[in-house]
C-alpha cells in the first residue's frame, strides 16, 4: 500500500517525467516545462542543446527543438507557430520537439496572445528565424566540405552535397553553425513552395491533454508548496474595512490569514493592469479543501468606496478613468443607457447632411439593441504559482500578455527585472480574461508574506465575481428611406458602461452619402476588460441585425443588399477613413452564399439567417439554420466562410471557427451577468448559463477563401457575426425580431 | 482528520484527510492525480468527472468518506498510454482547444459507451449535458464519440 502525502519530492517529479516521456518527446518536454528547475538539476536530465537562435535548439544527435514564443490558451499557437519555423528550417515535423517558451521577451521579441495577432505578428519573424538557422547550418556544412553554400541542399534535418555524395545532419554541424555570423538577408519561400504550412497538423500536445498530464497552473506542484485563496468584496463599490480571522486560524492546516494591497498607492496603471479590488484578505494553508473551508470562517467587514479619478495608460494614450462611488444595479444601468440615447452624443463621424435626409425621409426605420455584461468563465479558474526568495522570483503563470507584465511585477512586488523568472503554463481558456494579470501580483505578495512557494487558486465564485467583464451596451440604428425604397441616410448612436462600441469608420460607413455616428460612455465601478473580439462582439450583432431588418423593409435579399452596399463603397466610397476592404468583405459573403445554397433555399419558409463582419484583420460570414422545438431553438446547421489570408493549419483553423460559432450562439442566447446593489447575481456555473452539448449546432461547415495574403488570426473574427446570424435566423423561425441579449429571454417571452 | 483506504486506478492508497473532503481534492492534492479538474465545485461543469465502479460521476460532489470499497478510476487509469478508444478518437479528430475540460468529457464519454455502445445523437446530448466546454468543441466531441463507438463495435 502506498502512503500519500501532499508533499512532492524531487524524486516523484522525475518518476512522473520518465513514465510519460518514453518515445514522446513533445509531451516530455512540455511536462518538463512545468517541473521546477530544482527538480531538473540532476545529471540524469542534462541536456546538450546548441542554440541557433531564440527559437531553435539542436542536439549533436540531431534532435530539433522549436520554441513557441506565445502563451497557449487553446488557439493552437503551440502547433501553428512552430510550423512556421519548421517550414523554413527544413526539418521533419513529426520529429520536432515543440516547447513552450518561458517569459523572455528580449529573446522572443513578442509574447502576446490576444487580439488575434499571434499568426500575423509571427509570420515573418518566425519564418525568418527558421530560414536564418537553415542557412547557417548549410554554411557550416559547406565550410567543412570546403564547397560553396550554393552547392549544398538542406532537407529533413540533413544537408547533402550531391557532387561529392556527402551527407551530414543538422546536429553534426550545429555547434559550428552557432558560431557563424547570421546571414544579412534570407529569402523566404513563396506560398506555392510550402510543404508543411497549409497542411493539417494535429495539436502537438493532444496526447498530453487526453492523458490528463499536468499542463495547467492549477496542476502545478512544488516541494513545500502552500495553497492560497483570496477574499474580495462581495459587491462593486465596496472595499475592505476590517477582518477577524480568529476562527479561521483554528481550522486544520491553516498557516496564515492576512490583508494585503495588490497595487501600491500611486502606481501608474497601464491598460492591462485592470483589477477589481485592491485590498484583499489572503487565506493560506496546506491543502485546497482546508483553505476553502477556512475562507468561510473569516469574518470580514466592508465599507463603501469613494469616487476616484486615475490616469490609465493605454494603446491610444493616457485616459482619465473615473471610478464612481455607489452600488450599481442592472435595472438602473438600463434606465441610464436609455436616457443617454435620448441625448446628443459625442459626434464621431459625419458625412453629408444626415439631418436633412432624415427630415425628407418617407419612412424611418429605427431600432435599439442592448446586451448585458458578460463573464469570461474560462474552464480553468484564475490561478498562479509564485515562489519569491531573495535570489529569485519564480512564477508559473497562465497569462496572455507576458510581455506587458514586467513593469507591474517590478513596481508592485519590488523586484528587479533580472530576478523575474516566469514559466508560461498552458491556460484553461482565456477569452481575454487572462490578459489581466493582477493574480500574478497577488500570488507574489502572498509568497513574500508567508516566505514559501504558493499556488493562488480562485474558486469559481471568486473568479466569476471578480470583475473584468465585457461591458454592457446599447445602440440605436436609424435609416432614412425615400419613396423609392432607397436608403438615404444612416445614423448610429450608442455607448456602454463604462465603455462604448460604436466604430464610426466600419461598414456600413462609406456606403451612405449621409451618415452620422455618435457615442457616449457612463462611468462605473464595475471593472471591464477585453472579451473575445472586444468592441466588436456587440456592435456586430446590432449592425448586422439592423441591416437584415433594413433589407427586409426595402424588399431586398439580405446578402444581395450587403453586396450592393459594399459595391457602392468600393466604387465610390464616402469618406476617407473607411476601415475595411470591400472586396474581401464581399468575398466571404459570396462564399457563404455559394456553400449554403442560399439562392436555392432562401424562400419564405427558410429559417435561416446571415451575418458578416470584419474585425481583428480577418473577414467572416455565417449562415445559420434553426428550428424551434418545444419553444427552444435547435441549431440545425451553420455554414461559415472566412478570409484570414493564407491558412497555416487548416484543421486547427476549422476548430477555431467551430468553437467561435458555438461560443457566439451560447453568449447570444444565454450569456449575461446581472447586478443588484453592486453584487454580481451570477456566482457560479449553476447560475450563469453556458451553452451545453444539446444546444450546440448539429453541424458546422467551415470554408476559407483561398488566397496568398499574409495570414491573420481566427480567435476573434468568426465570433461577432454569429450573434446576428442567429438573431436573423430566429426571426425567420419565429416571426420575432430580437433586440436585447440574452435572446432566450425575449424568445421565451410571449 | 481520519485515515481512509481508497482504491484508485487499481492501486490501494491510505489517505489521512477530513472525511468531508471531496474526492476531487483528494485526487489532486493528496494523490497527485491532476488529470481530474476543478471547474465549479458545484457539480455543474463536469471537469471533475471520474468513474466510480465504472460509472461516470462528478468527484467534486462526492465526499471521500462515502467511497468505501468502491473503485475509483481517473483519466490516468482509463488506459495505460492514452490508447482507450475514446482517447484515440479524440486525438484523431483533434478535438481539444484549451483542453481543460477534455479529461472530464472523455471520462463521461467512456462511461456512456459502456452503457450504450451505439449511442444516438440524442443519447450523447443527454448523457454529456453535464460536461461543459467553454471553447465550444461540442461538434467534435460528438463526432469523436461516434468514431470511438464504431471502433469498438465493429
Amino acid at each position: 500500500m502506498e502512503k500519500s502525502t501532499n508533499q512532492y519530492s524531487r524524486r516523484s517529479f522525475l518518476k512522473v517525467s520518465s513514465l510519460s516521456g518514453g518515445g514522446l518527446m513533445i509531451g516530455f518536454s512540455w511536462l518538463t516545462n512545468l517541473i521546477p528547475n530544482e527538480a531538473l538539476a540532476g545529471p540524469e536530465m542534462a541536456e546538450n542543446w546548441v542554440e541557433l537562435n531564440g527559437f531553435i535548439q539542436i542536439t549533436a544527435d540531431n534532435q530539433i527543438k522549436i520554441f513557441c514564443p506565445n502563451p497557449e490558451f487553446g488557439t493552437n499557437v503551440m502547433t501553428s507557430l512552430p510550423m512556421m519555423v519548421a517550414e523554413e528550417l527544413e526539418v521533419d515535423w513529426s520529429k520536432v520537439i515543440v516547447e513552450q517558451g518561458n517569459y523572455d521577451t528580449p529573446r522572443f521579441k513578442s509574447q502576446f496572445t490576444g487580439g488575434s495577432q499571434a499568426m500575423r505578428m509571427a509570420w515573418n519573424p518566425l519564418r525568418t528565424a527558421g530560414a536564418t538557422a537553415r542557412e547557417m547550418l548549410k554554411q557550416a556544412a559547406a565550410n567543412e566540405w570546403n564547397v560553396s553554400i550554393n552547392e549544398v541542399v538542406a532537407s529533413k534535418g540533413t544537408i547533402t552535397h550531391k557532387a561529392s555524395n556527402r551527407l551530414t545532419t543538422y546536429g553534426a554541424v550545429a555547434t559550428a553553425a552557432s558560431k557563424l555570423p547570421k546571414p544579412a538577408k534570407v529569402d523566404l519561400k513563396k506560398t506555392t513552395e510550402f510543404s508543411l504550412i497549409g497542411t493539417a497538423q494535429k495539436n502537438v500536445v493532444g496526447k498530453q491533454i487526453v492523458s490528463g498530464n499536468s499542463l495547467f497552473t492549477m496542476d502545478y506542484k512544488y516541494p513545500g508548496m502552500l495553497i492560497a485563496m483570496i477574499i474580495h468584496p462581495p459587491a462593486f463599490g465596496l472595499k475592505l474595512k476590517s477582518f477577524d480571522a480568529k476562527d479561521a486560524l483554528q481550522m486544520p492546516g491553516i498557516k496564515d490569514v492576512f490583508e494585503f494591497q495588490v497595487y501600491k498607492d500611486g502606481y501608474q496603471r497601464a491598460g492591462f493592469d485592470t483589477r477589481a479590488f485592491n485590498n484583499l484578505v489572503a487565506v493560506v494553508g496546506n491543502s485546497t479543501w482546508e483553505v476553502m473551508n477556512a475562507k468561510k470562517k473569516v469574518n470580514v467587514e466592508w465599507e463603501p468606496i469613494q469616487e476616484t479619478k486615475e490616469m490609465v495608460a493605454s494603446f491610444r494614450g493616457s485616459k482619465e478613468e473615473i471610478i464612481p462611488a455607489g452600488l450599481e444595479s442592472t435595472e438602473a444601468h438600463m434606465k441610464e443607457m436609455h436616457a443617454m440615447q435620448q441625448k446628443q452624443g459625442k459626434v464621431l463621424r459625419k458625412d453629408g447632411d444626415p439631418e436633412a435626409a432624415f427630415a425628407k425621409a418617407k419612412k424611418v426605420l429605427e431600432k435599439t439593441y442592448s446586451a448585458p455584461f458578460l463573464s469570461h468563465n474560462p474552464m480553468e479558474p484564475i490561478s498562479c504559482f509564485a515562489h519569491i526568495t531573495d535570489q529569485k522570483a519564480f512564477f508559473v503563470a497562465p497569462i496572455q500578455i507576458p510581455e506587458m507584465m514586467k513593469q507591474n511585477i517590478m513596481k508592485n512586488l519590488d523586484l528587479p527585472a533580472e530576478k523575474i523568472e516566469m514559466k508560461l503554463a498552458r491556460m484553461g481558456g482565456g477569452f481575454g480574461r487572462r490578459a489581466y494579470g493582477h493574480y500574478i501580483i497577488e500570488a507574489g505578495h502572498i509568497s513574500k508574506k508567508v516566505k514559501a512557494p504558493v499556488k493562488l487558486i480562485y474558486t469559481r465564485e471568486d473568479d466569476m465575481t471578480n470583475g473584468v467583464y465585457r461591458p454592457t451596451y446599447m445602440v440605436t440604428y436609424k435609416a432614412a428611406i425615400d419613396a423609392n425604397n432607397n436608403v438615404t441616410a444612416m445614423h448610429i448612436k450608442g455607448g456602454g458602461i463604462p465603455e462604448g462600441a460604436v466604430h464610426e469608420n466600419r461598414f456600413p460607413a462609406g456606403a451612405f452619402e449621409n451618415y452620422l455616428a455618435e457615442g457616449w460612455e457612463i462611468p462605473s465601478n464595475i471593472t471591464i476588460g477585453a472579451f473575445r473580439a472586444p468592441g466588436s462582439n456587440f456592435i456586430a450583432s446590432a449592425e448586422q441585425s439592423f441591416l437584415d431588418e433594413l433589407a427586409e423593409t426595402i424588399g431586398k435579399d439580405p446578402i444581395e443588399y450587403r453586396i450592393e452596399l459594399l459595391k457602392k463603397a468600393k466604387a465610390n466610397p464616402v469618406g476617407k477613413f473607411n476601415d475595411y476592404d470591400a472586396d474581401r468583405y464581399m468575398g466571404v459573403l459570396e462564399l457563404v452564399k455559394e456553400k449554403s445554397n442560399w439562392n436555392k433555399t432562401n424562400n419564405k419558409n427558410a429559417r435561416r439567417g446571415v451575418a458578416a463582419y470584419f474585425c481583428h484583420n480577418s473577414y467572416a460570414a455565417h449562415v445559420i439554420d434553426v428550428t424551434m422545438k418545444n419553444g427552444q431553438p435547435v441549431i440545425d446547421s451553420v455554414v461559415s466562410a472566412m478570409d484570414c489570408g493564407f491558412v497555416v493549419n487548416p484543421e486547427g483553423a476549422k476548430n477555431m471557427v467551430e468553437g467561435a460559432v458555438v461560443d457566439g450562439i451560447g453568449n447570444a442566447l444565454f450569456g449575461g451577468m446581472r447586478f443588484e446593489k453592486g453584487v454580481p447575481e451570477q456566482k457560479n456555473i449553476n447560475q450563469y448559463r453556458i451553452i451545453r452539448h444539446r444546444e450546440a449546432p448539429k453541424k458546422i461547415d467551415v470554408y476559407f477563401v483561398k488566397n496568398s495574403i499574409d495570414p491573420t488570426g481566427l480567435g476573434e473574427p468568426p465570433f461577432p457575426p454569429v450573434f446576428a446570424a442567429l438573431a436573423n435566423a430566429l426571426y425567420k423561425a419565429t416571426g420575432k425580431r430580437l433586440y436585447n441579449q440574452p435572446f432566450i429571454n425575449e424568445l421565451t417571452k410571449s | 482528520m481520519s485515515k481512509l483506504n481508497l482504491k484508485v486506478n487499481g492501486k490501494k492508497y491510505e489517505v489521512d484527510v477530513d472525511p468531508g473532503t471531496p474526492v476531487l481534492w483528494v485526487l489532486r492534492d493528496h494523490l497527485n492525480l491532476v488529470g481530474t479538474k476543478y471547474g465549479c465545485g458545484v457539480g455543474s461543469c463536469g471537469a471533475c468527472t471520474i468513474h466510480l465502479n465504472g460509472r461516470a460521476l462528478k468527484s467534486c460532489q462526492l465526499p471521500v468518506s462515502a467511497v468505501g470499497v468502491q473503485e475509483i478510476t481517473t483519466i490516468e487509469g482509463l488506459s495505460e498510454q492514452g490508447e482507450h478508444p475514446v482517447q484515440k478518437a479524440w486525438l484523431e479528430l483533434d478535438v481539444a482547444q484549451c483542453g481543460y475540460c477534455q479529461t472530464g468529457q472523455i471520462m463521461a464519454a467512456a462511461s456512456l459507451l459502456k452503457a450504450k455502445p451505439n449511442p444516438t445523437d440524442e443519447d450523447i446530448d443527454t448523457y454529456m449535458t453535464g460536461n461543459l466546454c467553454r471553447c465550444g468543441t461540442y461538434v467534435r466531441i460528438k463526432s469523436a464519440i461516434k468514431k470511438a463507438a464504431k471502433s469498438t463495435t465493429k
